[in-house]
């Protein structure tokens, strides 16, 4: 089973909530870290990395020999990633979607592949047996996707998955989301957590996704995420209240099971939550 | 005219409450909302709406079922897994796969795919209580937010020149990826929030590192300070071994959250320590831009 964990708004708890999930599981879990901008989930579960891979995207390469000057790839590539000015076309790797059209439309077999690195995967179990799979976009590269779906992909995917999502309602998110079983959507009780637990309710919606809400900081704030909740329908499978030592405890690097062991056993039920829902 | 781009790396470090304070303190700033996925800014600053445009953005494939031969070649070509075969034996495009890239209306052969202008959100330009924002709304599960960065960016750079503004105070997304890099690059100064933890600070190391990437003048401010002074410390060290100067620290105060609940700034809600650092903080900001 796959359980992604999202939320529109950053710094909810989404990461703290993987970790839980994957922490308290009595099964064989994979954490796949898919917030490739900022991967954070490794800071808490420390596994040994074992290996490491380089996360390519294909980008044409022009055999200048054979390239009539023709124009028909720059002028096909709907992201600029190609400009010819009566020349063989320049190549703007980092704004290739890697579509493949400029090869289709070029009448004389002039465009290859090269492989263009964008990030990094990389591979670990930790001290729970727990097998991790980090992806990491290089700093700089502007395409979040291809290392998330390298990062899915990469997955074997045969007990229970955790997708640490990244924020937002945008391309990246809906990468990770595509194909979960079950949304877990971390949210705080303020103003800004419910507008963006709103787009994110809207975005698993659109996908078609079942879910749950996760209320962090449960008894800070006000009383809004509750009542869109009750109003909506929406089930909120785990509050967890706040309490200044687990920020301290989290600060280092900690858990949030090491801060309140007493929460285990509600996060340890959460799979078998989701199978009922899913029945 | 200059521009300041507030960022974070990790979300929910206080980015938009000290934006916003940022631009209660401003005299003659106008305030962009690039965080176009999830904008909070106009909770605080509750703008009203004087205009509001569509931001029109790529293509979308559309295949056309009575014209569809089912012969599939467009689903073979289609690097982004978006098209499918229906109970019918037809193909359709799945909008949300779809990246606009136009290889399936090039390659079929009955010429059965529509390829439309794609409405991906809107965009508003807005008066609030301390001047002109600019701020957006994109779609959901909408490509093109970077663009959609560059554009608010772009409008609130034309209104501040037309109003004789000379600031413009933007509010960036999280993380460093496309929309981050279209809200930073050729900005006059970058300030990164983060917090005392070890995920905030390997979040603003990559931030510090992409702003040095493309050459951008960076400050940092540690939000939450007094959670961890020791991890604060490790922070500013590394931002001074950056180049990156601190200036200053906001110790964790529930009356940050308070004043979201009021749909107030922090400096119109309180005179308190955290008020009192961000002033101090501000000036410093502005002297970086002189």
């Amino acid at each position: 089973m796959k359980i992604a964990v999202a939320s529109g708004k950053g710094g909810t708890g989404k990461t703290t909530v993987a970790v839980a999930i994957a922490t308290a599981s009595s099964t064989p879990v994979e954490y796949v870290d898919c917030d490739v901008e900022e991967p954070n989930g490794s800071i808490f579960l420390k596994p040994e990395v074992t290996r490491t891979e380089t996360v390519c995207v294909q980008v044409p390469a022009i055999d200048e020999a054979v390239c009539t000057s023709c124009g028909r790839c720059a002028s096909f590539c709907r992201f600029n990633a190609l400009v010819s000015l009566g020349t063989p076309p320049l190549v703007f790797p980092e704004l290739c979607h890697s579509c493949g059209g400029c090869e289709i439309v070029c009448p004389v077999g002039a465009i290859s592949w090269d492989d263009n690195p964008v990030g990094q995967l990389s591979f670990g179990v930790n001290s729970n047996g727990i097998s991790v799979i980090k992806g990491k976009l290089s700093v700089g590269s502007v395409l979040a996707p291809p290392v998330i779906r390298a990062a899915k992909g990469a997955a074997a995917g045969s007990g229970l998955t955790v997708i640490d999502c990244p924020p937002g309602t945008s391309c990246p998110v809906i990468e990770a989301l595509s194909d979960a079983d079950f949304v877990m959507l971390v949210t705080e009780p303020t103003p800004f957590g419910l507008h963006d637990l709103k787009l994110a309710v809207e975005t698993v919606r659109v996908l078609g996704l079942p879910f749950s809400v996760v209320i962090n900081r449960s008894d800070e704030g006000d009383q809004g995420v509750e009542q869109y909740c009750e109003v909506e329908k929406i089930d909120v499978m785990v509050r967890i209240p706040h309490r200044r030592e687990v920020a301290e405890i989290y600060s280092r690097g900690g858990t949030l099971l090491e801060a309140m062991p007493e929460m285990t056993v509600r996060f340890a039920s959460i799979p078998g939550l989701i199978k009922e829902r899913l029945l | 005219m200059k521009e300041i781009t507030v960022i974070s790396g990790k979300g929910g470090t206080g980015k938009t409450s000290i934006t916003g304070c940022f631009a209660a303190l401003a005299e003659n700033a106008v305030v962009a909302d690039c965080d176009v996925d999830a904008a909070d800014l106009h909770m605080l600053l509750a703008p009203e709406v004087l205009e509001t445009h569509d931001f029109i953005s790529g293509n979308e494939a559309v295949i056309r079922e009575s014209d569809c031969t089912g012969c599939g070649l467009c689903a073979e070509k289609c690097r982004f897994d978006a098209i499918k075969k229906t109970d019918s034996g037809k193909f359709s495009v799945d909008p949300y796969g779809c990246e606009g890239c136009g290889v399936c209306v090039e390659v079929c052969p009955v010429k059965a795919v529509d390829f439309p202008p794609n409405n991906c959100g809107q965009w508003f330009f807005s008066l609030t209580r301390f001047g002109p924002m600019v701020h957006a709304r994109l779609g959901i599960a909408q490509e093109n937010s970077g663009k959609l960065v560059s554009t608010v960016r772009r409008e609130a750079a034309s209104r501040a020149a037309d109003l004789n503004r000379d600031l413009v105070i933007v509010d960036g997304p999280p993380g460093i990826g496309c929309p981050v890099i279209a809200s930073i690059t050729g900005t006059s100064l970058v300030v990164i929030v983060t917090e005392p933890s070890m995920s905030g600070l390997h979040d603003m190391k990559r931030v510090m590192e992409l702003a040095n990437h493309f050459s951008i003048p960076a400050v940092v401010i540690v939000n939450k300070w007094d959670i961890n002074p020791e991890v604060t410390s490790n922070i500013e060290t590394l931002a001074l071994n950056h180049g990156v100067a601190p200036v200053g620290r906001i110790p964790y105060d529930r009356a940050f959250t308070e004043a979201q609940i009021t749909g107030r700034t922090l400096v119109e809600q309180s005179s308190g320590v955290p008020v009192k650092n961000i002033e101090t903080i501000w000036e410093k900001v502005c002297r970086k831009l002189t």
